[in-house]
């Protein structure tokens, strides 16, 4: 799969073939999971996965010369709706930790969408302390029995495959018991549960794992490996950004801003001047994150990725809380308690409350904003860690 | 790189020549002789040395074409120059001569007197500044201190920065036929220094009486030439601001690394963490900021002016913050005059008024992007 002198692909050569694979399979007329299926086996999914793994061991930097070249040729965008767990979380870390077997029977149909993908980490007694996951696997012949509780599983509910994070032995300290697998969603004992959130709506789910068996062929990783293999997954998480750049006042302070222009008559002097503050920020975070972006197109990943999600977390709470004072009389209502289940919808496109009460949740979400700022302490700035009571304990001699 | 956005980066070429004003300053300019320097008299706090120093290197005519002496590079370059200026606290007059009065002058038509000054300013044969108090914000009036008579001004103008060592002071002034831009000797008026809360920038009041003239420019081009001047200054003194911020936050982890209280080094405690880690969250986006303002004025964007505006307004916030963290987080050695954080913390602050405060810039992107106030 590489070129004739053996050397990676660069991206002239990217080009080519993405033109070559468009020809072949017009995007205008080829259903959406054949066209994809065929992408992958072209090397064009992740050009930097190995050649089998739907890349080409290409520079990861180049995928966003194929990204724009399929855009360009009219080709759909990859990156839909309920997939990003798969795409984002499980491929990068079946690609570093799986088997030649388990690549080829998950990245295939979790690409091209067929086969949907949830993250079983949480649980209740373990959020931001991650290795303190209490769900065990304990293993049974060929097997590995799991019992446990696992919450804030989005899509859960439509997974066929999750990844899976559980202790496989309780007698060594945290960070050494754990075992990474995947998990089977259809196997019996796994039950899943909308958990309804303060918007009204049922995102997450909570996962009860009662006597669930997975077969051993579905660890990835060593049995103990658990905690570096969820590492992978979550540096992943935190890095994906890229894409086609942002528009000024895309996002939240977009429709503020033109609430602002078009009413008038909801226009205060202090609204004024904390609307300008917003939208300054706005557009600082926006210019930040293009700077990331150019970065990472020319393979020059920075830490910013953390700092981007921290202040997209705080502005979007701001500026929701902005919309609702200004909407006044019109932000004491809200538009739909209905309890429901919110796949492929616009949230920009719900009303102000419903904005104010979901952006509460982007400073928990993905690590809360608090942990975040801990991160960029120790490895960005090098500041020494806080002492810790955890180390060197056995898990089970914790309190808990 | 999309064609929308400017490049945010640094070039190579930008790197090299960094590393090479920083080596230079770091040998010419510790922050004990700048310390040293601002105990002298106004007229020796600004090191005219270092600035011929400097501009050997280039810097001082990095956006000024070749035939007039220049390097040929742009604003790009020039602003990373500024963000280096700002770590060390340089008391050198890049802002009045490279910036203001350059950009001015560049903006009018060029003669004769004009080609030779500009390139005289870039060799750092001459310095010269634009005469209008510093805290001028770009999208204000036309400067009116000042009348213009027959070739001769007349007028005070407060708080002029770099005009104490300048050789040529470029001013703006209102004649019987409307705006103007012209050349005055310095040594022609009456220079008294203001003193000043950056005490490594220093500022005068001008005065002018029926001071000899010449001028360069008239009507929409001296008030189009003012403007371009305040816009590129803004743009550039953001970059400085960042470059202070930056050395306030290095400076400041080195610091709580080391200092050890409570039997543990300061920088391990969470609620000293996290405010640094906001303050690098900032400083990331000052950066950002930073570089758009600067490749907005260098390809002469008509964003150049929202560019300028949305980094006065936001990163010279971050400055003094970071400035201001930096005096707290060092603890009573941060309150003493032997240490030099104050130095950054004066500049931060005042760099904050100069050419506009955030409130003056956020108004004027009101303006720029139709968010009108209350009626």
């Amino acid at each position: 799969m590489t070129t004739t002198n053996g050397a990676p692909p660069d991206a002239a050569d990217l080009r080519k073939r993405v033109a070559d694979l468009v020809a072949a399979h017009d995007p205008a007329t080829t259903e959406q999971t054949e066209f994809l299926a065929a992408r992958f086996d072209a090397g064009l999914a992740w050009v930097h996965f190995p050649p089998g793994a739907g890349g080409l061991g290409a520079p990861r930097a180049l995928q966003t010369v194929v990204d724009a070249e399929f855009e360009r040729l009219g080709s759909v965008p990859t990156h839909r709706d309920g997939l990003s767990i798969g795409l984002g979380m499980a491929a990068p870390t079946i690609v570093a930790f799986g088997t030649e077997q388990q690549r080829r029977r998950f990245l295939k149909p979790l690409y091209t969408g067929e086969e949907v993908w949830c993250q079983l980490f949480s649980e209740p007694g373990a959020g931001s302390d991650l290795a303190a996951v209490g769900t065990r696997a304990v293993r049974d012949g060929d097997s590995w029995v799991v019992d446990g509780q696992k919450v804030w599983t989005s899509m859960a509910h439509r997974a066929r495959w999750a990844i899976l994070l559980a202790r496989t032995d309780p007698d060594v300290p945290k960070h050494r018991g754990l075992t990474y697998f995947v998990c089977d969603m259809t196997a019996p004992g796994v039950d899943v549960r909308p958990l309804r959130q303060l918007t009204g709506e049922a995102e997450f789910n909570e996962v009860y794992l009662d006597g669930v068996r997975l077969p051993d062929s579905l660890r990835l990783g060593e049995v103990g490996a658990g905690w570096k293999v969820a590492q992978t997954t979550l540096m992943n998480e935190r890095v994906s950004i890229g894409g086609r750049p942002e528009p000024r006042e895309g996002g939240l302070v977009g429709v503020v801003s033109e609430l602002w222009r078009t009413r008038p008559e909801l226009r205060t002097r202090g609204l004024h001047e904390e609307l300008l503050k917003l939208w300054v920020a706005a557009e600082a975070a926006r210019l930040t994150k293009e700077r990331l972006r150019q970065q990472m197109a020319v393979g020059q990943p920075g830490p910013e990725g953390s700092a981007a999600k921290l202040s997209f977390a705080e502005l979007n709470q701001r500026i929701s809380g902005l919309e609702l004072e200004l909407l006044g009389t019109e932000g004491l209502a809200y538009d739909d308690w209905t309890f429901r289940r919110p796949e492929g919808q616009d949230p920009l496109r719900r009303g102000a409350g419903f904005h104010y009460l979901r952006t509460r949740g982007n400073s928990i979400e993905g690590g809360t904003s608090e942990i975040l700022r801990t991160i960029i302490a120790e490895r960005v700035l090098g500041l020494p860690a806080e002492p810790r009571v955890d180390k060197n304990v056995a898990w089970k001699d914790l309190p808990r | 790189m999309s064609e929308s956005e400017p490049n945010l980066l640094y070039s190579d070429i930008e790197q090299e020549l960094r590393a090479g004003v920083r080596e230079l300053l770091a040998a010419r300019c510790p922050w004990q002789s700048v310390l040293g320097r601002v105990e002298n008299d106004a007229a020796e706090v600004t090191d005219l040395a270092l600035w011929r120093e400097l501009a050997a290197m280039g810097v001082a005519g990095l956006p000024i074409a070749e035939e007039l002496g220049g390097a040929g590079a742009t604003w790009r370059e020039s602003s990373m120059v500024a963000e280096e200026l700002g770590r060390a606290v340089a008391p050198v007059p890049f802002l009045g001569s490279a910036v203001l009065a350059a950009s001015a002058l560049t903006a009018v038509d060029a003669d004769e007197e004009v080609r030779s000054l500009v390139s005289d300013l870039a060799e750092g044969r001459r310095t010269a500044t634009l005469a209008v108090p510093l805290s001028t914000a770009p999208g204000s009036a036309f400067p009116a201190l000042v009348r213009a008579g027959d070739r001769t001004l007349t007028g005070t103008v407060p708080g002029v920065v770099d005009a104490l060592n300048a050789d040529v002071l470029v001013v703006p002034a209102v004649g019987a036929d409307g705006p103007g831009l012209h050349l005055v000797a310095a040594e022609e008026t009456v220079r008294t220094p203001v003193v000043s809360l950056d005490l490594t920038r220093p500022l005068t009041e001008v005065r002018l009486a029926g001071a000899p003239a010449v001028a360069v420019a008239s009507g929409d081009r001296a008030v189009g030439a003012v403007e371009s001047a305040l816009v590129a200054g803004a743009a550039l003194l953001s970059a400085e601001q960042l470059g202070v911020a930056e050395w306030a936050l290095r400076t400041t982890v080195d610091h709580l690394k080391e200092r050890t209280q409570f039997g543990r080094p300061l920088g391990s405690f969470q609620a000293l963490k996290h405010r640094l880690a906001d303050l690098w969250v900032s400083i990331s986006q000052a950066r950002a900021v930073v570089r758009n303002a600067a490749g907005a004025v260098a390809s002469g964007s008509p964003d150049a002016p929202l560019a300028a505006a949305l980094a006065q307004a936001f990163v010279s916030g971050v400055a003094v913050t970071a400035a201001e963290e930096a005096v707290q987080m060092h603890g009573g050695i941060g309150f003493t005059w032997e240490h030099p954080v104050h130095l950054y913390l004066k500049r931060a602050k005042s760099a904050s008024i100069a050419l506009g405060t955030a409130d003056r810039h956020r108004g004027r992107i009101a303006e720029l992007v139709d968010l009108p106030p209350a009626p």
